[in-house]
């Protein structure tokens, strides 16, 4: 298929990822970062905030990117690439990295806004390398197929999903 | 397309019901979420217009179980049904692993029907997908209401060669919901067997 190439995240490349959320959580005095697939699928998160529900989270920011983006195309913009969410309490700042990648920063009155868009501009440049780097390794496994858990199945291991 | 995690040991696809407005496709993932179990379900969030019309998707995340040590994730998404929400739909399609084309049985609703398919290739090819090579089922739904047009009529307009699997349905009561389901979730499974082995 001509589209975006499956996206295969392996531990080490994870670990990466998670480690340098973690640092951002840090430098920007935020509440949690997340990081999310264009598509919907949550890819790594750091921080603070017990209980979310980081599957809506993924699938709404992931919706507000796709909407913002075609809006963007109306007005002949390619994409509005940076967001920022008010609200009375938590802020949301949002930021794509490696065109695929939506960084998503949660923070409140600890931090500000500016000190968020400066940490995220550092932190962005390193997760568009750690992020060009797994596409291209996820390209490379589509060519050589190799390693993919899902080769290995049986139709049965698919049949016995669904048995009950 | 999929999204593979060997840290979390997690495989997560997206599947999509598409179909003309007021077919159903809103309905199906209700009866989804009610009759999933707790523990396999997140929470279903709707996008709709104060008429509860789907003004931008539907989402349920579900857990199905696992394969060879991976947990499998099937996150449901609806498209907004009315014709003037296209954009809506395209952005819904990007990266989907399977379609689910519910059609609606009604005599009055058969055009639609045909238009929104028609919809549905139009919006894949522009995304880069051959409608032929993604996984697809067709739900013809509403088969309890007395104005249901005969299945061998849908099977004629829709599915003429006979080549995509059907599943005859009613949303509403929830008969046909889960077969159309599980139809599509092994389709794309097999087609990520498929696609590693290729």
């Amino acid at each position: 298929m001509s589209l975006t190439p499956q996206l295969v995240l392996f531990e080490e490349d994870h670990k990466q990822v998670v480690a340098c959320a973690q640092r951002l959580v840090r430098d920007a005095n935020a509440k949690a970062v997340y990081l999310v697939d264009k598509n919907g699928q949550l890819v790594a998160e750091a921080g603070e905030l017990q209980g979310i529900d980081t599957t809506s989270l993924a699938s709404l920011v992931a919706g507000n990117i796709a909407a913002s983006g075609g809006l963007a195309k109306l007005i002949g913009e390619d994409e509005f690439p940076v967001h920022f969410h008010q609200g009375e309490r938590d802020n949301v700042h949002i930021t794509l990295v490696a065109q695929r990648i939506i960084l998503a920063v949660i923070f409140d009155d600890r931090s500000s806004l500016g000190l968020v868009r400066l940490r995220v501009k550092k932190a962005g440049h390193k997760l568009s390398e750690l992020f060009d780097e797994i596409f291209k390794k996820a390209e490379e496994l589509d060519d050589e197929a190799v390693g993919s858990p899902f080769a290995e199945i049986s139709d049965d291991d698919i049949d016995n999903l669904f048995s009950d | 397309m999929a999204f593979i995690n060997y840290s979390a040991r997690e495989i997560n696809c997206k599947l999509v019901y598409y179909g003309p407005g007021l077919c159903g496709k809103t309905t199906n993932l209700k009866r989804i979420y009610e009759r999933t179990a707790d523990e396999a379900k997140g929470k279903m969030i709707s996008l709709a217009t104060e008429t509860d019309r789907t003004l931008f998707f539907d989402f349920l995340p579900l857990a199905l179980g696992e394969i060879r040590g991976f947990k499998t994730r099937f996150h449901l998404y609806t498209v907004p049904g009315q014709v003037f929400y296209d954009a809506s739909r395209k952005l819904i399609l990007k990266g989907v692993d399977g379609v689910v084309f519910v059609a609606d049985s009604q005599e009055e609703r058969f055009e639609a029907n045909l238009e929104s398919l028609d919809n549905l290739k139009d919006n894949l090819r522009e995304q880069g997908y051959d409608i032929n090579k993604v996984p697809w089922v067709i739900q013809f739904n509403k088969r309890d209401l007395p104005n249901a047009v005969s299945l061998e009529e849908l099977h004629q307009a829709l599915n003429p060669e006979g080549k995509i699997q059907e599943f005859e349905a009613s949303a509403n009561t929830g008969e046909g919901v889960f077969e159309t389901l599980k139809a599509l979730a092994k389709l794309v499974l097999a087609e990520l067997k498929r696609g590693s082995k290729s």
